[in-house]
């Protein structure tokens, strides 16, 4: 009988997959309703906006840079929308204008980092600040939006009703569908391939033809987009800006990455592992919140924790994989 | 460019920019550069900003004028020239926080010592990006310090923990011990990661940011501490020799580092282990130990930092203590000239650096900025900071240059 043996590069996905159901389990023994079809989609509609998030530095740390303005950008596009709304402009321009905004700024980052070399913790940072300012020069307060029909729309009839009390909101379909999305762009296009290229050794992939300078400013870009439809489905969410909003969502989509089984030095991982890392912490979350005895603190020691065994992990595959290639 | 200014280029734009700025204000920031001699008793809170008038109705050079006497006029006053300061009354919250009864008080003093913070930081962050390394977790260093202190000093007032029989006068000395060893401690952490098992650095050092916050919430129960021991306010808030004590940490601080870096091996093993692990490691160099060494290094000086920062507020907020100063700290060290690829380390940039970037948030600050767009500008700053000193954008800002000097010189 032929022994069946998991590939190297699915090892991580795999082993967050099975953290996933370890955690699931774990929650559905400790406490009554856990395993509740709600609790689950809940699972989704309360962390759609850190997975699109994520797509997009999922992207950008498989180049092997990195992405800290995402949290900025949320908070900015969300308060931009809300500000927008509340003064009488039109919600689908409002929405339209933030994602734009996303763009360039993605662009504008991603031109930064590739056509000067500077380094890309600098330069999103540097970004992070930039737009977590305009965030309050847009309003220093939360703003709710009321009553505005385009997103009562949204909220209300883009929802598919699977049954009593279950609705499938509209920001989970788009996560998914962006998801489906980024997978297929990732494993299917030349530009995806391209990216796992860079991400693996720059220098070859320079030397190979692939556009480096194109594939990266694009990457950002995308990034960019990312975290303004992020920021669009948290003001969906929420129904309201706030420029204080999503402080340190990076390092959580970041977390979400690595635990998702994407090498932090870039060329390995999938997007679709970011899936199961926004999960992982998601549910993470709701068991404490279920508990409610334990410090809500927590979340983070043990997200934390999480992010070390699989960076332990990654590294000793990493060393594996080069011993088996040396012997060859 | 003469040959004196060759060791003193990579302070060459940072300090320009530091002067532009003064500059900047000298004209258009009224009092700037005043600076007065305060007897302690008269002022209550030492560490506030002076109010500084909105309207600018003053001319230009005038300001200028007035600024520049004013930095002069400290030296001529005698102490007894601020006598009629004493004859108001005494502040009630006398702490004893001055030696000598005298300091100096105004815009520049507190620069200084708001930025002390920061200034502490870079050192520790300079050793370690000149190993090619990085520490992100500062931050969350400075508020695992900050709360072990809160708590410790919590339980001595109540007299729940031994030592407090040696009076609030010199029990402080317990938190500060306990603060500086967790956080040399969680340096040590950070080490055994990178250098120990070879885990990239930055990737190493962000496990601590995400849970270091958590367990601050933890040591403090989510509480915010307040205390209000004389000793640990004095860290931040007191004065000797004329000047913040704050001042005083980073001044010993850096001629310490200093010290340890350019008169022995040390500065030498850490530019060679950034430059060349490998190499430096078969010409001798125990590679791994100098590594550790400096992010045990870079944790206590976020002990110090944590500490000031917990000193400067009388109180230990997990949630924003030294949040985001890993990025000032950062931001400080590649200012200051300091290579993130490793290999060369400039601790007076650093120390330059990070005046910079409180010199411009104090800016912001007294013209009526709100702190939280302060972010804009100094974004700017860094970018443009960041711009001047990559090699790529000076090479295409030259060869404009030299393009049009070849079209000029063909016509």
């Amino acid at each position: 009988m032929k022994k069946f043996r998991i590939p190297m590069r699915y090892v991580p996905i795999s082993a967050t997959i099975l953290v996933f159901f370890a955690v699931y389990l774990i929650g559905i023994f400790s406490f009554d309703n856990f395993g509740s079809p709600k609790v689950f989609l809940d699972l989704f509609l309360d962390n759609a906006y850190l997975g699109i998030a994520a797509i997009g530095t999922a992207l950008v740390i498989l180049t092997g840079g990195i992405d800290l303005s995402v949290g900025s950008i949320i908070a900015f596009t969300s308060i931009l929308i809300a500000k927008m709304v509340s003064t009488g402009c039109n919600a689908v321009f409002a929405i339209a204008l933030a994602l734009v905004i996303g763009i360039l700024f993605g662009m504008l980052q991603g031109w930064l980092i590739h056509c000067f070399s500077l380094p890309p913790f600098l330069v999103t940072l540097a970004g992070m600040f930039f737009i977590r300012g305009c965030g309050f020069i847009v309003s220093e307060e939360s703003i709710p939006i009321q009553n505005d029909p385009v997103f009562n729309f949204i909220q209300n009839d883009l929802t598919i009703k699977l049954g009593k009390g279950l609705n499938l909101r509209f920001i989970v379909i788009l996560y998914i569908v962006l998801l489906i999305i980024a997978i297929i762009f990732s494993q299917r296009t030349r530009a995806g391939r391209s990216i796992y290229a860079i991400g693996d050794n720059e220098l070859a992939a320079t030397l190979m033809g692939i556009p480096v300078g194109r594939t990266k400013i694009m990457t950002y870009t995308i990034a960019g987009f990312c975290s303004a439809l992020a920021g669009v489905v948290y003001a969906i969410y929420l129904k309201a800006g706030n420029p204080l909003n999503c402080v340190g969502l990076e390092m959580d989509a970041v977390a979400a990455v690595v635990i998702g089984g994407t090498l932090l030095t870039g060329g390995v991982g999938y997007v679709f592992g970011s899936l199961f890392g926004v999960l992982v912490l998601g549910l993470i979350q709701t068991l404490i919140i279920f508990d409610g005895r334990i410090n809500s603190w927590w979340t983070r020691i043990i997200v934390g924790l999480l992010v070390l065994a699989f960076i332990f992990m990654q590294n000793l595959i990493t060393k594996i994989s080069k011993s088996k290639s040396k012997s060859h | 460019m003469n040959k004196t200014s060759n060791k003193f280029r990579h302070l060459v734009w940072p300090l320009v920019s530091l002067a532009l700025l003064l500059l900047f204000n000298a004209i258009f920031t009224d009092n700037f550069f005043k600076i007065e001699i305060k007897k302690q008793d008269t002022v209550k809170e030492a560490v506030q900003l002076p109010s500084v008038p909105d309207e600018l109705t003053v001319p230009a050079e005038e300001a200028a004028a007035q600024a520049e006497a004013a930095v002069e006029a400290p030296a001529e006053q005698t102490p007894a020239a601020q006598a009629p300061a004493e004859q108001q009354t005494p502040a009630k919250e006398d702490k004893g926080v001055s030696i000598f009864g005298y300091y100096l008080y105004g815009t520049p003093i507190d620069i200084l010592n708001q930025g002390s913070k920061v200034m502490v930081l870079a050192i520790g962050m300079t050793l370690v990006i000149a190993t090619g390394g990085i520490d992100i977790s500062v931050g969350a260093v400075m508020a695992i310090a900050g709360a072990i202190a809160a708590l410790l000093i919590s339980l001595l007032d109540a007299g729940n923990c031994p030592g407090a029989s040696m009076g609030p006068a010199f029990y402080w000395i317990i938190p500060v011990i306990a603060a500086l060893a967790l956080a040399t401690l969680a340096g040590f952490w950070n080490g055994m990661l990178v250098a120990g098992f070879g885990i990239q650095p930055m990737v190493a050092t962000l496990v601590l940011m995400v849970a270091g916050r958590g367990v601050a919430q933890l040591i403090t129960d989510g509480q915010i501490i307040t205390f209000d021991n004389p000793g640990l306010v004095f860290l931040c808030n007191g004065h000797a020799l004329f000047l913040p004590f704050s001042v005083w940490i980073v001044v010993s601080m850096y001629v310490v580092a200093g010290l340890l870096t350019r008169k022995t091996a040390l500065g030498l093993f850490i530019e060679s282990v950034g430059n060349n692990e490998r190499a430096s490691r078969y010409a001798g160099i125990e590679a791994r130990r100098i590594k550790w060494l400096t992010y045990v290094i870079c944790g206590f000086c976020a002990g110090v930092a944590g500490l000031l920062a917990a000193s400067n507020i009388k109180c230990a907020d997990s949630n924003n203590a030294g949040l985001y100063l890993e990025l000032d700290a950062i931001l400080a060290t590649v200012i200051g000239g300091t290579s993130m690829a490793g290999g060369r380390f400039f601790l007076s940039g650093s120390l330059v650096g990070a005046i910079l970037i409180q010199t411009l948030t104090t800016t912001m600050y007294m013209k009526n900025v709100s702190p939280a767009i302060v972010a804009v500008p100094k974004a700017m700053v860094v970018i443009i900071v960041c711009l001047l000193q990559s090699p790529v954008f000076r090479a295409k800002v030259l060869s404009i240059f030299a393009s049009k000097a070849a079209k000029g010189g063909v016509q």
